[in-house]
């Protein structure tokens, strides 16, 4: 009613206005629909963790029937004897290993692309985005044979390796767009009082950027997190990661719907986090920082 | 539309911007100290990136199957003949097209929608983005198990529970129950991975929309713009560059897929991309050569697609400069 009145008073014809307003009602609950089946997959793992083996391979499916927390128990090690802990552990070290390895060296570079940019930056910026063009395969097998000579199959340090070249350059593209967001006056006026290099970095770089580095080190995390193929390839007992260990163990101990429910919740826990905490910072980190 | 104003090479673009750069160019020592924080990443990248792929290169023309280790040695063009005689190979470069192609398209337009949906205001928009996140945040092995054991499966995946409790609400006592995996294996791998990218392209689109000047449009909706000519003339022309960026990132990253295949069909039924053709000639036929020509083929086929991308984001720069 309040409406009504409200726009009764404006040049636009009431009937539009409330009918605007349907269609808005409308479009929102569009949103919530689509919201829903998208997340419904994922409702669905969750849900399907909770139940004990028999009532989740039911047809139709049971949704309140049978809930048990036995699944968890399991991937825990519980009546297995199959610890998680060495492959979470191993997903944690390369993941967080190498992203410090990217910030690290992404932030001097997108300095050099940005803030004191070197000739030709543009062709520089075109050679990091080529690399990723190159799929990870075609430099597999003598990464394979360099790691059999060296001794470094199995070992998380090579995965760390790998994963950083892998999130380098999106990382160098994404700080390069945050560090251009830092005023040159400051700048400038740090480098007439005398500041290094890396005083610069430090005291004035990196507070202006901060968002950007999170965002970085999010979006670093999150594909070091989920990636498999390397893991698989390169890694066995000692070295696997979270989704090595994920896929093995279907394999090993044939098909347990709940319990492999269970694990895949468990395992996609620490990027659910980590993403959700930080919605807007992954939104500009994904926009390549383009987002002003 | 836009790869047709960018005339040249990259590098073009670079020698017409900063001024600034240029002029350091003469002092010397100025350049490298310029350089100097560069250097790092860069000879990094090279090292762990560009070496292994010249070690790809010259072992595609070898002889050198795992199996057979007396039998190593130049073994010419004949690893790339091969691979051009396996049926295998070539309906593995189809596939990949269509796979990339389709969960690209596809993600892209969904995520186009979800985006323009969420850029207004209504109640619980930060519960729905959410919602909308989450597939982008599974591990992908997981949500490839998640796929294959909780939602495919003839005989208690979702969707064939789903047909049951369906028929049985009308009565119905034989309700289909395709085997999804088997009898559409291509379009069950490309329907997970649309799920899994479309909140990809949908977060940068968004990002797109809300770095849009509000102003502008406002003006336009007082000077009576409908809401078509809005998106049509104000958003879409804002929107393309993001469009372009989710594509390009979005196209990268699908025609890599390794985790859904591997884990939903491994490879079986036509849906055997090229990474997961190379990791097999490589992982299981141990034959190192024939795999690492196929790795030299993979790369061929991505340049084309380089090309085109690079030359597309070059309007990012260019927009800048």
């Amino acid at each position: 009613m309040m409406a009504a009145a409200v726009t009764a008073s404006r040049p636009v014809g009431r009937t539009t206005r409330v009918s605007g307003r349907r269609n808005a009602t409308l479009l929102g609950l569009l949103a919530w629909l689509f919201g829903v089946l998208f997340f419904l997959p994922f409702a669905w793992m969750v849900l399907t963790s909770l139940h004990s083996e028999s009532a989740a391979a039911t047809n139709p499916p049971s949704i309140g029937a049978g809930l048990t927390l036995q699944g968890y128990r399991e991937f825990f090690g519980a009546g297995t004897g199959v610890s998680p802990w060495p492959p979470l552990i191993n997903s944690l070290t390369a993941s967080v290993a190498s992203t410090l390895l990217v910030l690290l060296l992404s932030i001097p570079a997108a300095y050099a692309l940005s803030i004191r940019p070197v000739r030709k930056w543009t062709d520089v910026m075109f050679f990091f985005l080529s690399t990723k063009m190159l799929p990870a395969v075609a430099g597999l097998l003598p990464i394979y044979l360099i790691a059999q000579n060296a001794g470094m199959l199995d070992d998380i340090w090579l995965l760390v390796i790998l994963y950083t070249s892998m999130n380098l350059p999106i990382a160098v593209w994404m700080m390069r767009s945050f560090l251009a967001e830092v005023p040159k006056e400051l700048l400038e006026a740090a480098s007439i009082d005398g500041a290094g290099l890396a005083t610069i970095l430090v005291r004035i770089v990196a507070p202006v950027a901060m968002p950007g580095i999170a965002a970085t080190a999010l979006i670093s995390f999150i594909f070091s997190w989920n990636e498999l193929l390397f893991a698989r390839v390169l890694t066995g007992v000692v070295a696997g990661t979270a989704p090595v260990f994920l896929t093995g163990f279907v394999t090993s101990q044939g098909l347990f719907l709940a319990k492999v429910c269970a694990a895949a919740v468990c395992i996609s826990v620490p990027v659910l986090v980590a993403g959700f905490a930080a919605q807007d910072k992954l939104v500009q980190g994904l926009s390549l920082g383009a987002v002003k | 539309m836009s790869t047709t104003s960018i005339t040249g090479h990259p590098s073009r673009v670079s020698r017409s911007a900063e001024p600034g750069a240029r002029r350091a160019a003469g002092r010397p020592r100025g350049a490298w100290s310029r350089r100097a924080p560069l250097l790092p990443a860069l000879v990094f990248m090279i090292v762990v990136t560009q070496l292994p792929f010249v070690g790809t290169l010259v072992i595609s023309f070898m002889r050198w199957n795992a199996l057979d280790p007396g039998d190593r040695g130049f073994g010419g063009l004949s690893n790339y003949t091969a691979a051009f005689e396996d049926p295998a190979l070539r309906s593995s470069i189809e596939t990949t097209v269509l796979l990339t192609a389709a969960v690209v398209l596809v993600s892209l337009l969904l995520g186009l929608v979800l985006a323009l949906l969420l850029d207004r205001r209504f109640r619980g928009r930060g519960i729905v983005r959410t919602m909308l996140i989450t597939p982008f945040l599974v591990v992908p092995a997981a949500s490839a198990l998640l796929w294959k054991h909780a939602i495919y499966n003839a005989s208690y995946g979702l969707l064939n529970g789903t047909l049951t409790w369906l028929w049985s609400l009308f009565g119905g006592a034989h309700p289909p129950q395709p085997d999804w995996l088997s009898s559409t294996p291509l379009l069950a791998v490309e329907a997970s991975l649309i799920w899994q990218w479309t909140p990809f392209m949908m977060l940068i689109l968004l990002a797109g929309l809300q770095s849009r000047p509000i102003d502008v449009v406002e003006a336009a909706r007082v000077d009576g713009a409908s809401t078509w000519q809005v998106f049509r003339y104000l958003t879409f022309p804002h929107l393309r560059r993001y469009l372009e960026l989710a594509a390009l990132l979005g196209s990268i990253y699908v025609v890599q897929n390794f985790d859904a295949v591997f884990t939903l069909t491994s490879g079986g039924l036509g849906t055997a991309n090229l990474p997961y053709t190379v990791y097999q000639t490589f992982y299981q036929g141990h034959d190192y050569g024939q795999a690492s020509a196929e790795g030299v083929l993979v790369v061929i086929c991505t340049i084309l697609l380089a090309t085109f991308a690079l030359r597309t984001v070059s309007s990012l720069f260019r927009e800048e400069s």
